[in-house]
């Protein structure tokens, strides 16, 4: 069994995102179209030129009929992807491994979530019938286990990795500031972080990802077309997924100090793509920061940090916007709350800001040289995930 | 020879002091009673009490009986859920029986007249009343367990020697199904009609087991005579008239520490009563309750080899009393508190359920028998070498462990915020993150040992989820 990777073989050609929002006055239908609308002008594409259409989205729709129906495509294979939060990058995934099969010329993947008509605060999974004896926790408390294990094991003060934390959170946030699509844009100082009420373990609100609504596309080619539409096309490097079996739940090895999954899809995609040193070839990495001890424990998953070691990267400003391997340059989950279908495109909307240099000013990357981003977009909990890395390039080779 | 061959008591970790009744609504109040938490129902309090009464024995009941006179169920059979989580066999039938204060008693009358080799007789009782009412204040929860049989069930502790019951229809106490309240007649009616009542049957039980009244006082030192008695029933002021007009001071009283734990009362003076009886002794249950049922036993030498599992003593000076009212008022839904704005959990399954008995209410999962990897919930393919259908059950109910990591969730949804949540280790393998019950987030710490109890998780239309969680070993 090997994962070979479609590395050079798959282009992005055109994407597009919308702002990330409590969008009171838009519904899903709203958010498809609008992100639809700018990926097709971004690639000079129209809906009749895209031959298939993936289509993800966690609880907002069911099958493909919506998306067609929104965007009234004619006669057109549209799927319906899901893999929890993970769901956006799976369509991107999907849609590139069929044009690399040669079955279509073109894709679309398109992810959105209509999160905010719930009604409830947070993020709900739907109920699929059981026998009850599943556990309710909410995500913030399963990630929360993160900070006392990770302390325990490489023998940091508590208050000192709270407020490490607390500096992913402001950093994301300061990010953010600087992304007129991200959702929350105020900066956030650490101190005012590790003032706010516990909800979870040690976690504030200002730990977790917000609650937004947003959608995110993408349209792929095979990668020798790929200049017939733009002079700047992304290539696919790597597209990584790992499924975790939940054994980290019931295995007592598991310390809740890394994410196996992770770490597992983070190596596939290495080797997919040919890194050797992350932290030095990558031009910048969005991560999936759904509570910030998870960007922790990530920056050692995915090979930035040496084990035990990532707290002190991060206190050393390494991921910072500025830093030697700038993390969620656009603001992360942190500032644009997780549509969940759509999170995954959002990432890979920020690599292709940045690599193409169309970043805004005041968030552009020094590293952007490189020509390597990479996303990393998680679902589920500690002990028991899905994992997705993808790493796309400027140039082919 | 037939008899009880084990009894124990079953009490909720939590005490509500009177005073704190008290000092809401203005008045006095003095002790504390039980106060079974919101993730117990009677159904729980009786798997409790079940399983302390069965450890240590053999015997596999015949019958189960669930007396109660708060069930969880109507229509539905309780005691089936009693009986999963006990891991009864398949043949051993399970009644309810129900729902009047009555039912406790009537139930280990039954179990002891019957010819069954071994009964099970559960008993439980969740006693409330509107807030300020007598009931609330005097009322205690628990649950009790009386494994009655013959000696080839076991060693017998207390021979049965027969006793005698009265049955008389008057109003002195009543409820209508789905009612908090419990409505009384005038006290007076009641207590006369109970004192003579109580009378007429203690005669008639003494002339049946052909025993004293009381050592010394019939004239023939040599006659057999009652050395105890114990007397249960709603009515405080019959019974403590009762015990005057006997002459006796019930030698088992709760009132300053559980309160009167209706239906299950009789059956947890007799356990109390058998954690410190000696051998010889002849003891008189007495109960007042819609008529007088008084049962006599003599206490055998098998006493001393059996010490109750887990002490009804020991678990009332276990308990914390600093429940706030308002808690107390919440968990029995006579105050109900803004709930987090989060979905309520989704019924569940009885299908999925049905399919998954031995999980979900015995607590078993199961063990690769090549790698010895441990599967909670039980597992069909082994995440150690991936052996597939090559497990075997292996029963945790009893099993303890160690928390390896924890956390307090605030925001998800439960009955009785926050979530106290841990990830246990236990000893002999296998792991669990499971909510851990009965403790408060600052008593909580890694490296805590646990147990696990079996908990009422959360209703849902109508049906009550029942599930296991982890508990503090105190």
């Amino acid at each position: 069994m090997s994962s070979h990777g479609i590395k050079d073989r798959v282009a992005i050609i055109g994407m597009g995102c919308t702002p990330f929002r409590e969008h009171w006055d838009k519904g899903t239908d709203d958010l498809m179209i609008d992100a639809a609308k700018e990926t097709f002008a971004s690639a000079g594409l129209d809906k009749e030129q895209i031959d298939a259409f993936w289509f993800g989205t966690a609880q907002s729709a069911m099958s493909g009929v919506p998306m067609a129906a929104a965007l009234k495509l004619e006669n057109k294979p549209v799927s319906r992807v899901e893999n929890f939060c993970a769901t956006g990058s799976e369509a991107l995934r999907q849609a590139c491994y069929a044009v690399a099969s040669g079955a279509y010329d073109t894709a679309m993947a398109l992810g959105v979530e209509k999160v905010k008509d719930s009604g409830f605060q947070g993020l709900n999974a739907f109920p699929i019938p059981n026998d009850g004896t599943n556990r309710t926790l909410t995500a913030a408390a399963m990630f929360s286990l993160v900070l006392p294990a990770y302390a325990e094991k490489y023998g940091v003060d508590k208050d000192e990795l709270r407020r490490t934390v607390a500096r992913i959170a402001s950093k994301n946030h300061h990010n953010g500031a600087r992304n007129p699509r991200a959702m929350y844009r105020r900066e956030m100082d650490v101190d005012a972080i590790c003032k706010m009420a516990a909800v979870a373990g040690q976690l504030s609100v200002m730990d977790c990802a917000g609650v937004a609504d947003g959608s995110a596309a993408a349209i792929v080619c095979r990668a020798e077309d790929a200049h017939k539409y733009t002079d700047k096309p992304l290539y696919v490097k790597a597209l990584s997924f790992v499924a975790g079996n939940g054994s980290g739940l019931i295995d007592s090895t598991y310390d809740y100090t890394t994410f196996r999954e992770c770490e597992a899809a983070g190596v596939d995609a290495y080797q997919q793509a040919g890194i050797t040193d992350p932290l030095n070839q990558l031009a910048m990495a969005e991560v999936h920061d759904c509570f910030t001890p998870t960007e922790m424990v990530l920056m050692e998953d995915l090979g930035f940090s040496k084990r035990g070691e990532a707290w002190k990267d991060i206190n050393a400003g390494v991921f910072d916007l500025g830093g030697q391997l700038p993390i969620n340059p656009d603001g992360g989950l942190k500032s644009f709350g997780h549509p969940v279908g759509a999170s995954g495109l959002r990432m890979i909307f920020e690599a292709w800001l940045q690599l193409r240099g169309e970043a805004p000013d005041e968030r552009q990357i020094a590293t952007a040289d490189r020509g390597l981003a990479l996303t990393h977009n998680l679902g589920g909990y500690p002990g028991e995930m899905v994992s997705f890395v993808g790493i796309y390039g400027t140039e082919l080779g | 020879m037939r008899g009880i061959i084990s009894a124990a008591g079953y009490l909720p970790y939590w005490r509500l002091e009177r005073s704190a009744i008290g000092a809401f609504h203005g008045g006095r109040g003095s002790g504390t009673r039980t106060v079974a938490s919101y993730d117990e129902d009677t159904t729980t309090l009786a798997v409790e009490a079940g399983r302390l009464a069965l450890k240590g024995t053999t015997a596999e009941p015949e019958t189960l009986w669930f007396a109660t006179s708060t069930p969880t169920y109507a229509e539905k059979t309780n005691a089936t859920v009693i009986h999963a989580a006990l891991r009864l066999p398949a043949a051993t039938a399970a009644f309810d029986s129900g729902s009047a204060v009555r039912s406790g008693v009537g139930a280990l009358r039954a179990a002891l007249r019957s010819s069954e080799s071994a009964v099970l007789v559960t008993a439980a009782d969740i006693r409330t009343g509107p807030a300020n009412s007598p009931d609330e204040s005097a009322g205690g929860d628990a649950g009790a367990a009386i494994l009655v049989g013959d000696e080839s069930a076991g060693p017998v502790v207390a021979e049965y020697l027969g006793g005698a019951s009265i049955t008389r229809e008057f109003l002195d106490r009543w409820r209508t199904p789905g009612d908090a309240r419990t409505k009384g007649w005038e006290e007076r009616f009641g207590e006369t009609q109970y004192l003579e009542l109580g009378m007429t049957a203690w005669i008639d039980a003494l002339s049946a087991t052909g025993v004293g009244a009381a050592p010394g006082l019939d004239g023939t030192e040599s006659q057999e005579a009652v050395d105890h008695v114990l007397i249960a029933g709603p009515h405080a002021r019959a019974n403590n008239g009762l015990a005057k007009k006997l002459a006796r001071s019930a030698s088992v009283d709760h009132t300053s520490t559980i309160g009167n734990a209706g239906a299950a009362e009789a059956a947890l003076q007799l356990a109390t009563y058998l954690e410190t009886a000696e051998p010889g002794h002849l003891v008189a249950l007495i109960s007042l309750a819609d008529g007088a049922d008084v049962l006599i036993f003599r206490v055998t030498d098998a006493i001393t080899a059996h010490p109750p599992a887990r002490s009804i003593a020991d678990q009332i000076a276990a308990g914390n009393s600093g429940l706030p009212y308002n808690k107390f008022l919440a968990w029995r839904g006579t105050l109900v508190p803004n709930p987090p704005n989060r979905p309520e959990p989704a019924r569940s399954s009885a299908s999925a359920a049905g399919r998954s008995i031995d999980w979900k209410f015995g607590f078993v999962g199961s063990k690769d028998r090549e790698t010895g990897a441990v599967h909670l919930p039980p597992a069909r393919v082994s995440f150690e070498g991936g052996n597939v259908d090559d497990m075997e059950p292996l029963p945790m109910a009893d099993a303890t462990g160690t928390i390896q990591t924890f956390t307090i969730d605030r925001l998800a949804y439960s009955p009785s915020p926050p979530v106290i949540f841990a990830v246990v280790d236990f000893d002999g393998g296998g792991r669990l993150p499971v909510e851990i019950c009965d403790t408060t987030p600052d008593q909580i710490a890694v490296g805590d040992r646990v147990e696990m109890t079996f908990r009422r998780l959360n209703q849902s239309d109508g049906i009550s989820n029942y599930f296991w969680k982890g508990r503090p070993i105190r």
